[in-house]
């Protein structure tokens, strides 16, 4: 019992003192944002690297997401005679959650894993400590570019990613079942507002962005210098990234709409 | 024991350094003195803590206790603005070379460049040519890092350290993994680099001879303690038998090959613990 408890105890502890140094590191990284504005270059290398070879897996996942939306709404507002409203159900959905939240899923898998193995191997072939040697900081070098990057990219991927599921919903909804295309925009136009969905669902892939970006970054940092080490480090930015996603995901959406 | 060299011609001086990593205590109230402009060896067997020498110097690791000084600055106590200021000052030649993987050969040695100076592209190529002449790898300038056998990595890695002309240079393991030809080629470079540009060299080595060649001091590091310092003559004809046997490789002596470890028959036979 006791053992049980010194367990907890110990596990408890790590995860804090992991916070800790998550946090110390963020501090660090963001004192290195203001020298980017010197180095454009930098965070353009890092956009393309992380959101422009995202895209294809976004509008891939957009499309088809937003068509199967649109199958599934089109069968159940059907009985109600309500199938007029399929573009609202889906401009919402997407707009609301699935835009920012499986972007945000997305991201981890494709550009939050490369980011940790990157720095990771970098760390581990010992790049990070000659740049340190020859008085770069990698803070500024290596990290602040991507972070920023990670944080510029989600937002874009994510409105990607629902222009193209609305899309993907129009031509099911309206292509093959054979709705009118002017409901389906009238009552989205009608029914969708600026300020509660399209901002707040922009305020959530921001978030989402910070929160991937920093995960997959200090992951990759705080990387134990082995092979091992580096592919638990990619592991964790995953599963970390998501159950942060869904958790914030949660409490962003009682606030905004509770 | 230790070399006579007054203080103010004395770039890095350690004083009473420990340090351990856990329970493994790897310095354990070490002096050592770097004269500014010599070629100063620190030797001793694989494992010892020369690596982690250097790192110390750099400022990448702290002391437990005692100080780094360089320059007549304590490393650990400055200041992330300094230290970097510092480095600028230094370079530091990677065992493994630690080249960036994503630039080609000719881009490593610039990033130093690009990165502190402004100067124009073509004075840029001019120098990082210039460096890879030095070390034979000019023809090699458009290989990626991965192209390179260990030998060749090591020594674009020591044009890099070289392209911004340090005040201090350290190398550790300069010689492994060299050819006979290349090796001759380094230990003169590593000496002409001292005496044509004024620098000050540390070489971290366990190739006796060839640091012998061009070190001015040496001492022999092991187990926590400098054991003996002086000039490569006084090492190799040393009263103590341990450093004898180092400085001439004799496999029989004090100094053990192997780990420490239980008896190799009691291990065979199943009956160590
Ligand atoms: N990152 C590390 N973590 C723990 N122990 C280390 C680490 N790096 C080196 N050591 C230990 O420190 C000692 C000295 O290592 P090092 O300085 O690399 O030796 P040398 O360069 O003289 O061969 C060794 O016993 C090694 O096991
Ligand atoms: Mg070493």
């Amino acid at each position: 019992m006791t053992d049980f408890l010194a367990r907890i105890g110990r596990s408890t502890l790590g995860s804090l003192s992991r916070l800790g140094r998550a946090s110390l590191f963020l501090w660090h990284a963001l004192a290195g944002l203001p020298s980017l504005v010197l180095r454009p270059g930098l965070v353009l290398a890092q956009i393309y690297s992380i959101g422009v070879l995202s895209l294809i897996i976004i509008v891939v996942s957009g499309t088809f997401v937003g068509a199967v939306l649109a199958l599934q709404g089109y069968n159940t507002l059907v009985n109600f005679g309500a199938q007029d409203s399929l573009g609202v159900l889906v401009a919402l959905s997407l707009l609301r959650e699935l835009g920012p939240v499986v972007t945000a899923l997305l991201f981890a898998g494709r550009a939050g894993s490369a980011l940790t193995a990157e720095i990771g191997l970098m760390k581990t072939t010992e790049q990070l400590s000659s740049m340190e040697m020859m008085a770069v900081d990698p803070m500024r070098r290596v990290i602040a570019p991507r972070l920023l990057a990670g944080f510029i990219s989600m937002p874009l991927l994510a409105a990607i990613f629902s222009f193209l599921g609305i899309m993907g919903a129009y031509f099911v909804g309206v292509g093959a079942l054979g709705l009118d295309d002017g409901p389906f925009w009238g009552q989205m136009q009608a029914s969708v507002d600026f300020r509660d969905d399209v901002m707040n669902g922009v305020i959530k892939s921001l978030v989402f962005g910070f929160v991937a970006s920093w995960i997959a970054v200090y992951e990759g940092y705080d990387a134990e210098p082995t092979s091992e080490g580096v592919s638990r480090a990619t592991t964790r930015t995953v599963v970390h990234t998501s159950l942060a996603v869904l958790g914030l995901d949660f409490v962003l959406t009682a606030l905004m709409f509770g | 024991m230790a070399a006579p060299v007054s203080d103010d011609d004395c770039l890095v001086d350690i004083q009473n350094l420990s340090f351990a990593r856990g329970r493994n205590v790897i310095f354990n109230g070490v002096d050592v003195r770097i004269p500014r402009g010599s070629v100063t060896a620190i030797m001793g067997p694989s494992g010892t803590g020369k690596t982690t020498l250097l790192r110390l110097i750099g400022g990448q690791l702290r002391p437990d206790a005692g100080s780094v000084a360089v320059d007549g600055q304590v490393v650990h106590k400055m200041r992330h603005r300094q230290l970097y200021a510092l480095r600028r000052r230094m370079g530091l030649l990677f065992q493994s070379g630690a080249l960036f993987t994503h630039l080609n050969v000719f881009e490593n040695v610039a990033f130093p460049l690009r990165e502190h100076t402004d100067l124009p592209e073509m004075l840029i190529r001019d120098l990082v040519l210039m460096k890879l002449q030095a070390v034979g790898l000019r023809g090699a300038r458009d290989l990626m890092p991965g192209e390179l056998s260990g030998g060749m990595a090591r020594r674009v890695a020591l044009a890099r350290a070289i392209a911004l002309d340090p005040d201090i240079i350290m190398y550790d393991e300069p010689f492994a993994g060299q050819d006979p030809i290349s090796m001759g080629a380094l230990v003169t470079l590593i000496r002409t680099l001292n005496d044509a540009l004024g620098l000050t060299s540390v070489i971290v080595s366990h190739d006796v001879a060839e640091t012998a060649r061009i070190a001015d001091l040496v001492y022999v590091v092991s187990q926590g303690k400098v054991v003996e310092s002086g000039t490569p003559e006084e090492l190799m004809a040393s009263e103590s038998e341990w450093v004898r046997q180092f400085m001439h490789g004799l496999p029989d002596g004090p100094v053990p090959f192997h780990y420490p470890a239980d008896s190799l028959d009691d291990d065979l036979l199943g009956k160590a613990p």
